[in-house]
């Protein structure tokens, strides 16, 4: 039975490599997740066997509970809604990690000092990456509106940690009384919630992305303890991998890892000077759609407004109708559209847009001289030429779209306020940039009825 | 269960890491959203270690402590998955979409999400 246990867990893992290996092209990515589904069925199923196991009541009602809550959650959430979604989930999974942990230091029987060293370091992991993901759902879905900043905030948070290794010294010395295990757990817990409540709303695809990766470990970890192959390879593959789309987030923002955990940026509001005294213009919708009508060659840039106001359907719309008059159009989207790399195209995926008419920030910008009009919907940072050209801006350095170069350039705002990160945006001001103000969704229902009577 | 010890384990995660890394490091942007949500369902692999934590329990404080971390690990590898296969189940190339976008259906579809 031994036997047949491993080989299942071999299997399982085989296939979540394979699925993520899927993952990698859209064509296959679906199939991808669905045989790593495969693996985590075949994997719980076969655990039911492990040999002196109880309490199967007790485990049948979490599982159908546990699972039954997040289905029915995961499939009511919106679109836009998804990075909190996948916070919570992820924080499930550190609080799971950490369970384990604890119930093992609290066993009675001695365990290795290997054992003892990777549970309390799997605990403390999993545990920030348990409180941390829910502070960043709070945030995200707007419970938490406000950050928590104030002077001494990274050395009390430093001390939290080392009170929490502290702890976790004494349990590995031996002296694993429940005392300490409890203490180990709170100061775990505290610490994730105070490192997350200072990051603003900007930074937290990457926060997430992070604690991903810290869950990953933490249950590659307790797979050691419990000499669980299966856990400690898939663990360990999402560590790494997690780490990598970690690193891979924080440069398409510009920010370091460390800068994004203890400056607290994204939280403040600078204003820059760029395009100061000068006056946005804007354009009726009826010339906008003259401007559209006859171009030969559109690009749309859609942002996290846009996706706010639900208005892709309605910009597919749009685009079908210029599509029909022989204007070429092409989606860009900018690495962070949206609220983290690849949110943006699942969006556009949900109303239906292919997607080989999306192109990424490298291939799309030397498209930019020859567009004749670039759309800006409910996009700001991603757009602004301040990264370019202003280096007292906060966004110095940030790749971004060159709208800007293109012969006209279309804005559909909400309001004349800033982006996320608080910056004024200079394209708003530029000669060639008419603004269009007013909800997403309704600016462009109108756009396509103005270009279908044309 | 057969004793993981020492070097072995090392041997593991260093080509685990190996592989996650080279795993992720072909993936186009597009597909980084629905791929974190991929790798976070992957750990819900978890569930099957709070499944013997809880098997094995004794006291009431384990059982009540293993039974939260089922709960947990249920919810990270169903959650998961709904999730990431929602999102993976909207990508289509041009001719797929092209022609669900005719049917009459992708108007209804707006804000059925809500």
């Amino acid at each position: 039975m031994n036997n047949a246990i491993q080989a299942v867990y071999l299997v399982a893992a085989l296939l979540f490599i394979f699925g993520l290996k899927q993952m990698s092209s859209p064509k296959t990515a679906r199939g991808g997740i669905m045989w790593a589904g495969v693996g985590m069925v075949l994997a719980t199923l076969i655990t039911f066997l492990y040999p002196g196991m109880t309490n199967f009541l007790l485990i049948v009602i979490a599982v159908v509970v546990g699972g039954g809550v997040s289905y029915v959650l995961a499939r009511r959430v919106a679109m836009t809604d998804m990075p909190q979604m996948i916070a919570l989930f992820n924080g499930m999974g550190g609080g799971a990690a950490a369970a384990i942990a604890a119930v093992e230091l609290l066993r009675e029987e001695p365990l290795p000092v290997d054992v003892v060293v990777l549970a309390v370091l799997g605990a403390v992991i999993g545990m920030v990456a348990f409180s941390g993901s829910l502070i960043a759902f709070a945030k995200l879905q707007g419970i938490i509106n406000r950050s928590f900043v104030f002077p001494g905030q990274n050395v009390l948070n430093l001390l939290m940690l080392a009170a929490a290794l502290v702890f976790g010294g004494f349990i590995i010395a031996g002296h694993g009384s429940g005392l300490f295990v409890a203490l180990l757990f709170a100061t775990a817990f505290l610490f994730g919630i105070m490192m997350t409540l200072p990051i603003g709303g900007a930074d937290m695809p990457v926060v997430i992305s992070l604690y991903n990766a810290l869950t990953g470990l933490a249950v590659a970890f307790e797979g050691y303890v419990l000499g669980n192959a299966a856990m400690i390879v898939a663990g360990t593959v999402v560590g790494a991998a997690g780490t990598l789309l970690t690193q891979l987030m924080a440069k398409a923002m510009n920010r370091s890892l460390g800068n994004v955990l203890f400056s607290g940026f994204g939280a403040k509001v600078e204003a820059g000077a760029a395009g100061e005294g000068k006056e946005m213009r804007a354009i009726e919708v009826d010339d906008a759609a003259i401007q559209l009508a006859y171009a030969s060659k559109v690009v749309i840039v859609p942002g996290y407004g846009m996706a706010v106001a639900q208005a892709q359907h309605k910009v597919w719309s749009l685009t079908q109708l210029l599509e029909q008059r022989g204007v070429e159009v092409k989606f860009a989207i900018h690495p962070v559209a949206g609220r983290m790399p690849g949110h943006m195209n699942v969006l556009l995926a949900e109303a239906g847009v292919p997607y080989d008419l999306i192109y990424d920030l490298e291939d799309i910008n030397e498209d930019f001289p020859t567009t004749d009009v670039s759309v800006v919907i409910g996009a700001n940072d991603v757009v602004n030429p301040a990264a370019r050209t202003d280096t007292a801006s906060p966004i110095y350095g940030m790749p971004i779209l060159d709208c800007d170069c293109s012969k006209n350039v279309l804005v559909i705002k909400r309001g004349r306020g800033t982006g996320f990160a608080g910056v004024e945006n200079a394209l708003f001001t530029a000669d060639n940039t008419r603004m269009l103000f007013g909800d997403a969704q309704d600016v462009v229902n109108k756009l396509a009825a103005e270009v279908k009577k044309l | 269960m057969s004793e993981i010890t020492g070097f072995t384990a090392l041997y593991i995660f260093l080509l685990a890491a190996f592989t996650g890394y080279a795993v992720i490091s072909r993936v186009p942007v597009i597909l980084h959203t629905p791929l974190m949500s991929g790798s976070n369902f992957v750990h819900g692999i978890v569930l099957v270690g709070a499944m013997v934590a809880l098997g094995v329990a004794e006291t009431t404080l384990e059982q009540i402590i293993g039974f939260v971390g089922v709960l947990l690990g249920a919810m990270n590898a169903v959650g998961g998955y709904a999730v990431t296969e929602r999102m993976l189940e909207m990508f289509k190339p041009a001719k797929e979409a092209g022609e669900a976008a005719g049917a009459p259906s992708s108007e209804g579809r707006e804000g059925g999400n809500e």
